[in-house]
């Protein structure tokens, strides 16, 4: 009989070698900046914490996102999912948002989800670009396989990008077939979409050492609307 | 021609709302009636205020309905449809007819439910307002109309982007002390033009307006009770009259103008309302202007007579039009910080007038405010009504 060690190591995906994704630091409309970097395994109860009070909320589909990704994370933490990675946005220490996806093998990346915790200053937009930067940039992929679950996430990556349709292939989070970005796609976008600045000062890295959940009924307000900070990305349209 | 006085003010926050069309007339009506404090007397005629519910909404005759969903049988009501400009028109409908004697207390509510359909389409149902042959059919849209007057008015009068970007930092500024406004977050100079980041943050919508020169689509209502004064004074009500009201039109097409950067529309409305009031622009203490698009709010502040033609930006960077400033305007946040939901805006200026001249404007209070005017602007500058308001405040009262 094996031992719980052995056995563990049976339920344990085998994993790549993944260089870390580079801290950045991104200059948002209000002025603040947000640190974009790597999520390592034990800050994820933080996350966790933080994501716990979106599994009710309905609105712009956070209720989905947040119980996949929550689902997703602490899978992560637990050894579930083969090579996997996070990145966080953090604002002043305070997570700003959270995105997530896996590598496939080596040449084609999954991403997973982009909940935007802190909304109306782009940070999903910013974070996304971010997550499309670590699988061609840095690791040095040729592809990542893309689905949206939210009308706002099919605006802010099949239509913005835009990203082509690679229908016959199903992402693994169901649903609807994916679609992709492929490393032409993403040269193109890269002077539109993805923004940050390297080196990250050391005071702000300090200040992003510790990742704090926001306060949960602030988060709530945030991104139910009662605090509607959020929404300016829907505007243009009236005279 | 009786007086007119404005006895209640109310509104909804804007924003994306969960309630109905009927829900958020409603609410802001009942605010407005409370703030009224009418006793026995009842609402004779009920006008609604809006651009889109046929389409967006499904729904025909609001006017009836909120009277049914307040009770206020045996009103007579009406439905004002008037584009983006539909909010002061029904506050005209309501004022003629108190002034002519058919009247003597009437209910204006602007409402608006754009959300209820996506950003597209929203898009699309205020772009049917421009000229279906000339405009419409080669895909014009309030942003590019918008896109290509700014683009002109820049190269004639030298305002850069830094201009436009110094209205909506002011306007958002300006909402974070608006408890109704939609949008509550301050933008930087940094953040939205100057950083590298920028492009990102502030993407461009129909050059040279970006995202943040562009007002959010809104849901929302606004409600002002009007009587004639003779009632306001038996109520014994804090009195602010509509001291004068002005309307112009403009060719449907922009194109058709002699000179497209000038809104004549809002000159001659502006004109009319200021000449009705026995006022003039320098009498005027606040003013809410129709910044659907930040070029709008200094193009305005010029046609309307408060700055020399091609100055509207050098107050602007004076801070002339700054809360703290001889002339604020859009204290509320304006269009791109309180929202536009386009029917229930004209309504919103006056009851943001009204709180300013009653001194009951909170942390945007302009000190000593007496004279209020509201641009609500139509069409891309076919249809504007111009509204005096005037406290009515004695000085030792």
């Amino acid at each position: 009989m094996a031992s719980s060690d052995a056995l563990e190591a049976l339920l344990r995906p085998p994993a790549m070698d993944m260089p870390p994704y580079p801290p950045k630091a991104i200059t948002l409309a209000s002025g603040e900046t947000m640190v974009v970097r790597q999520v390592a395994r034990d800050e994820i109860p933080t996350l966790l914490k933080a994501i716990s009070p979106l599994l009710q909320v309905e609105r712009d589909f956070y209720d989905i996102v947040s119980a996949r990704l929550y689902g997703e994370l602490l899978a992560y933490k637990r050894y579930r999912v083969r090579d996997e990675y996070c990145l966080a946005g953090l604002i002043d220490g305070e997570l700003a948002g959270i995105v997530n996806g896996r590598l496939v093998d080596a040449k084609v990346g999954m991403s997973y989800h982009t909940l935007t915790l802190r909304r109306g200053l782009r940070v999903g937009s910013h974070l996304f670009a971010a997550k499309m930067e670590y699988h061609i940039d840095i690791l040095g992929q040729e592809e990542v396989l893309i689905v949206a679950e939210s009308p706002i996430g099919f605006r802010r990556w099949m239509i913005e990008y835009p990203l082509d349709k690679k229908h016959e292939i199903q992402h693994e989070l169901g649903g609807v077939p994916s679609w992709v970005l492929t490393v032409e796609t993403y040269q193109k976008a890269k002077p539109r979409l993805c923004a940050g600045s390297r080196p990250v000062p050391a005071e702000l890295l300090e200040a992003a050492r510790i990742i704090r959940a926001p306060e949960e009924q602030k988060l709530t307000e945030r991104v139910t609307g009662q605090d509607e900070a959020a929404d300016h990305n829907n505007q243009g349209g009236a005279g | 021609m009786r007086p007119v006085a404005i006895l209640g003010v109310g509104m909804t926050k804007f924003g994306r709302s969960d309630l109905t069309l009927a829900g958020l007339m409603s609410e802001a009506s009942v605010a407005a009636l409370r703030d009224a404090k009418l006793g026995n007397r009842s609402v004779d005629a009920v006008v609604v205020a809006n651009m889109g519910a046929a389409r967006v909404n499904r729904q025909t005759a609001i006017a009836s309905a909120l009277v049914d969903r307040l009770n206020l049988f045996p009103a007579a009501a009406e439905t004002v449809e008037n584009g983006p400009a539909s909010g002061a028109s029904a506050v005209k409908v309501g004022v003629q007819a108190i002034a002519a004697g058919m009247a003597d207390v009437v209910l204006v509510t602007g409402v608006e439910r754009m959300r209820a359909v996506n950003n597209l389409e929203a898009t699309d149902f205020v772009a049917s307002l421009s000229h279906p042959e000339a405009e419409y059919v080669y895909g014009v849209t309030l942003p590019s109309l918008a896109g290509m007057f700014a683009r002109l008015y820049m190269s004639r009068y030298g305002l850069t982007r830094r201009h436009l970007a110094l209205v909506s930092i002011k306007n958002h500024n300006n909402a974070m002390r608006n408890p109704y406004a939609h949008i509550h977050q301050a933008i930087t100079m940094e953040g939205i033009l100057d950083a590298p980041e920028a492009r990102v943050n502030n993407p461009p919508i129909a050059e040279p307006l970006h995202l943040y020169d562009c007002c959010p689509v809104s849901d929302g209502a606004a409600s002002l009770v009007l009587a004639s004064l003779d009632v306001a004074q038996q109520l014994n009500r804090p009195a602010v009259t509509i001291a004068g009201i002005g309307q112009a039109t403009d060719t449907h097409a922009v194109q058709e103008r002699s000179d497209p950067t000038e809104l004549s529309a809002v000159r001659l409305a502006a004109d009319q309302a200021f000449e009705r009031a026995g006022l003039g622009p320098k009498e005027i203490d606040v003013a809410e202007l129709h910044d659907a698009f930040t070029i709008l709010e200094i193009a305005e502040s010029e046609a309307a007579g408060f700055f020399p033609r091609g100055e509207g930006h050098l107050a602007l960077e004076q801070g002339v039009t700054s809360l703290g400033g001889t002339l604020p305007i859009n204290p509320s946040g304006g269009l791109k910080g309180r929202g536009h939901p386009v029917g229930a805006t004209g309504v919103a200026q006056m009851v943001e007038l009204t709180w300013q001249l009653r001194g009951e404007a909170g942390t945007r209070q302009v000190p000593d405010a007496r004279n209020g005017f509201a641009c609500n602007f139509g069409g891309f500058g076919n249809n504007v009504v111009a509204t005096v308001l005037r406290s009515e405040r004695r000085e030792n009262a």
